[in-house]
């Protein structure tokens, strides 16, 4: 593995997405409180915390899908308004979900290939005859999931049903489904969830390759620490939805605010 | 098609050749983002021309080595023949080898140059980069992973075949040079004692006793072939590249290890190798599934299996078979076998070979009554491969067939020796082995003890120098007696231990597919392979069949006293990462006597159990250690005489 890459990438800092003093709460239940949070291009950003600590709520604000009362988000310097979930996608934020979310009677290939659904311009006129344009469109967006396959290395389950496959691998379908949308920023909701070890390195391996290979930028919520550790370039720490820490894995890990929320205060 | 190879003496040559007569036809294929990319003879040759140019300008000169590692891929394919343009000398090595075994060979081999298939290759080299100072630059086929490596001699294989790509290069000067002494390959053998040796093999070796294996069964440019045996491995370069430069078929290069069946299915290949282990994982397979299959389908696979088995060979062999039986066993084509080879991608399986290892006779003639005319082989690195083979309608399951054409083969002392035109010409820089193996008459020896039986075929009884004596005075032949335990389908792989004892024991592997399913059938749940290989139910199932092959063993005078008297079941399966086993999985007899020689004193002792702490040594090089407490089970000595009396 190499080291070297890491440091390359923090000299750039271009900032892309902006999280300036955010609350959610959900009745009475304050989920977040006043969170600041920037995410930089090309990095891998965990987002770690004990249980109820607001995680989920913090991945679904970057996503789009929960918007705060209190506080902006802005996208490549632009506020960012209400949208739809297709407009999430078209600006180019994919995200896998912690229970698998696949078509569970489609192959893994088929699935890949509705990643790029928003991306397919339509005719039904030539797609149903496979003429022209919607020929050339299928090979496209086939030629891609092709290469989704053979990047994570599931060219033996290409037609095998979703559902037939075991936990780890359809992991892994998902992660190509988002991928499938070539986004600029991917969200990945505890993607080593459940997995052995020997699925979790692959898992690491994947998530690294994507992040050194496309440039993409990944934001990730995981209780493994010792893959979050191992993987991420920036920990952002919740607690009882306040960003409690936010830095190198290995100042996160001396914070004494960190160790307290963990293993419990004094 | 026959060509005259007296003046296409080397494969450069008769590359070129191929390039003009078989223009646009296939040359090789490999499944690449779910489709077949075919690549034709002369562009083959073209890519070939543009890489050894590539390959001259960073320095590589006649006569010096180059390492070629990776599963079967065109372009590590194309390196061989770049390679071999220049007159430099190709030395694939096992893809699945750990770093100090790759440094062993290429310092031996002095190689310079070596070109790999991923990243997985080159951060083993770099990892002995340091010991190798000879080795200047390391290319590799699929970058991935690699962009940030800073490491000045890692280059991608890309960057010769497309910079050149529109260059027209002339290299007519250096392969009119090659000439049929020089060496073509050296293969290091897998080495069941000490270390491997560089097998040299010339030009001449290979074309001279593989025309005569083409004109044999007749192969064409219209065969098909799946590349999926190491690279490294002798037959590898024998069936798919040396064949194939003679008769111009087509090498597939399966996606991926994972998608093998698959890319055989689709592939159809028309000529397949493959070595009893696959055969009998296939066999076991297929009898898993069909456990699972309705009550119908089973009734008729059960029904027509009988047929095969009873009629299929005679038909195979061409020999008299009733009108009625012929029709049946053509519904059952219908129905059962056709279906059934076109499952397993057999079904235009033409010739079908298996060597290496003894092969259990019930699986052998399995294939057969199917109508897939499998074949036995002997061969050795040495021999270019071919010592003896089966013909077409002579092949008996217990022999390794007649003596191969131009091969002459003599006994002496129960061990077989062999004098032929594929004769290797030495073990690179190692005249000592070289002189004990070969003799200054051209004999070679091959350390099998075997006969001649009345037919005029060869049979392999073991190797010679681990047949020994029971204290009985009786032979003791441990090969033998494991191949037949492995008959079963659910014995993976077992040691058989005798020579100066008063009985023989032995150690087994479970073949964990196979005895998974039967425990999941049988609702015995457990936890993993040791535990699973730990259970008492296991330990009987295993008894069951030992105790049919003592019964075997209790009808042969000689081997009545080899019957196994007491077992156990190792918790860990045998592996080629512990040295265990060779690349070629073959048992190393004398490593385990050692490293379990704590066990073999238990089987030889009044114990019922033995505790044992192992070191098992992982893929990437790292170690760690396993445990447990064995069983030691007896076994009953059926002695045919007393139930006589």
């Amino acid at each position: 593995m190499n080291v070297n890459a890491k440091n390359n990438k923090s000299a750039k800092l271009e900032v892309l997405m902006d999280i300036k003093d955010i609350s959610l709460s959900f009745g009475g239940l304050k989920a977040l409180q006043n969170v600041n949070l920037h995410i930089q291009k090309g990095e891998i950003l965990a987002i770690i915390g004990p249980n109820g600590a607001g995680k989920s709520s913090m991945l679904n604000v970057i996503s789009g899908i929960y918007i705060p009362q209190k506080g902006v988000v802005e996208w490549k310097g632009k506020l960012r308004k209400k949208i739809a979930p297709h407009d999430i996608a078209r600006m180019g934020i994919a995200r896998t979900f912690q229970n698998i979310a696949l078509f569970r009677g489609m192959s893994a290939l088929e699935n890949i290939l509705t990643g790029r659904n928003i991306l397919m311009k339509r005719n039904l006129f030539l797609e149903a005859l496979y003429l022209g344009m919607g020929r050339k469109q299928e090979e496209e967006h086939r030629q891609k999931a092709e290469e989704i396959i053979d990047f994570l290395e599931i060219q033996s389950i290409r037609k095998t049903p979703v559902a037939r496959l075991p936990y780890g691998l359809q992991k892994r379908v998902e992660l190509g489904r988002a991928l499938a949308l070539e986004p600029e920023l991917l969200l990945l909701d505890e993607p080593m969830a459940g997995m052995n070890v020997e699925e979790k390195e692959d898992m690491c391996r994947f998530i690294l390759d994507v992040n050194e290979q496309f440039g993409t930028t990944i934001v990730l919520i995981e209780h493994d620490m010792g893959v979050v550790m191992d993987i991420s370039d920036r920990v952002a720490v919740l607690d009882y939805g306040i960003k409690i820490a936010d830095g190198t894995p290995d100042e996160v890990r001396s914070e004494q605010k960190v160790i307290d929320a963990y293993l419990g205060a004094g | 098609m026959s060509r005259d190879f007296s003046s296409l003496d080397t494969f450069p040559k008769i590359l070129r050749n191929n390039a003009v007569i078989f223009k646009g036809k296939p040359s090789v294929r490999e499944k690449e983002f779910g489709i077949w990319q075919t690549l034709s003879w002369d562009d083959f040759y073209k890519r070939a021309i543009i890489l050894a140019s590539g390959l001259r300008d960073s320095g590589l000169k006649r006569g010096e080595k180059i390492a070629i590692i990776g599963d079967n891929r065109p372009n590590l394919y194309l390196s061989i023949a770049a390679a071999q343009i220049l007159g430099a000398i190709p030395v694939p090595c096992y893809q699945d080898s750990v770093a100090d075994e790759l440094k062993y060979i290429l310092e031996h081999a002095e190689v310079k140059i070596a070109i790999v298939e991923n990243q997985e290759q080159v951060d083993k080299l770099l990892e002995i980069k340091t010991k190798l100072p000879l080795l200047k630059s390391i290319y590799f086929d699929d970058p991935r992973g690699l962009e940030e490596y800073k490491e000045e001699e890692v280059k991608a294989l890309d960057e010769i075949l497309l910079k050149n790509i529109d260059l027209d290069i002339n290299l007519d000067e250096d392969i009119d040079k090659t000439s049929k002494d020089d060496i073509s390959i050296m293969l290091y053998t897998s080495g069941t004692t000490g270390r491997p040796k560089g097998v040299l093999l010339s030009y001449y070796n290979i074309i001279s006793v593989t025309s005569v294996a083409c004109e044999l069964e007749g192969t064409s440019s219209n065969d098909e072939v799946v590349a999926y045996l190491p690279m490294a491995w002798v037959g590898d370069n024998i069936f798919c590249v040396a064949q194939s430069y003679i008769s111009g078929f087509c090498i597939n290069c399966p996606e991926s290890r994972d998608t093998l069946t698959i890319d055989m299915r689709e592939i159809g290949p028309t000529y397949y190798f493959a070595p009893p282990r696959v055969w009998e994982g296939m066999l076991t397979q297929l009898m898993v599934r069909m456990q699972d299959a309705s009550k119908i389908k089973l009734w008729a696979f059960n029904y027509f299996m009988r047929v095969a088995k009873k009629w299929g060979n005679d038909i195979l062999d061409k020999k008299k078979v009733p009108l009625f039986y012929r029709l049946l066993y053509g519904l059952g084509y219908f129905l059962v076998y056709g279906p059934l080879k076109n499952n397993l991608g057999l079904t235009r399986v033409r010739i079908a070979y298996t060597a290496g290892e003894a092969m259990g006779p019930d699986t052998f003639l399995f294939y057969r009554s199917l109508g897939i005319n499998l074949k036995v082989l002997y061969g050795q690195t040495e021999a270019s491969v071919f010592v003896s083979l089966h013909r077409n309608g002579d092949v008996d399951p217990k022999t390794v067939g007649p003596v191969f054409p131009g091969v002459d083969v003599k006994i002496e002392k129960g061990e077989v020796f062999y004098k032929g035109p594929g004769v290797f010409k030495g073990y690179y820089k190692n005249e000592q082995a070289t002189k004990e193996t070969i003799d200054e008459k051209g004999w070679v020896k091959t350390g099998d003890a075997g006969v001649i039986d009345n037919n005029g075929h060869l049979k392999i009884i073991d190797r010679a120098k681990d047949v020994g004596k029971l204290n009985s005075g009786k032979m003791f032949a441990p090969k033998y007696l494991e191949n037949k335990l492995k008959f079963c389908g659910i014995i993976k792989e077992a040691v058989a231990f005798g020579d100066n004892k008063d009985f023989v024991s032995c150690f087994i592997n479970i073949d964990l597919e196979a005895v998974a399913s039967w425990a999941e059938r049988n609702n015995i749940a457990y936890s993993g392979y040791i535990d699973l290989a730990g259970q008492s139910s296991v330990y009987d199932l295993i008894a069951k069949e030992i105790e049919k092959v003592n019964e075997d063993l209790a009808q042969d005078k000689e081997l009545n006293d080899s019957q196994i008297k007491r077992f156990l079941i190792l918790h860990k399966e045998l592996d080629a990462d512990d040295g265990e086993l060779t690349r070629t999985n073959k048992v190393r007899r004398n490593l385990i006597s050692e490293r379990y020689g704590k066990l073999i004193d238990a089987l030889y002792s009044s114990e019922n159990h033995c505790y044992i702490e192992t070191e098992v040594t992982f893929e990437d090089g790292r170690k760690g250690s396993i445990s447990a407490d064995l069983k030691i089970q007896d076994m009953k000595i059926i002695d045919l005489e007393d139930k006589v009396a």
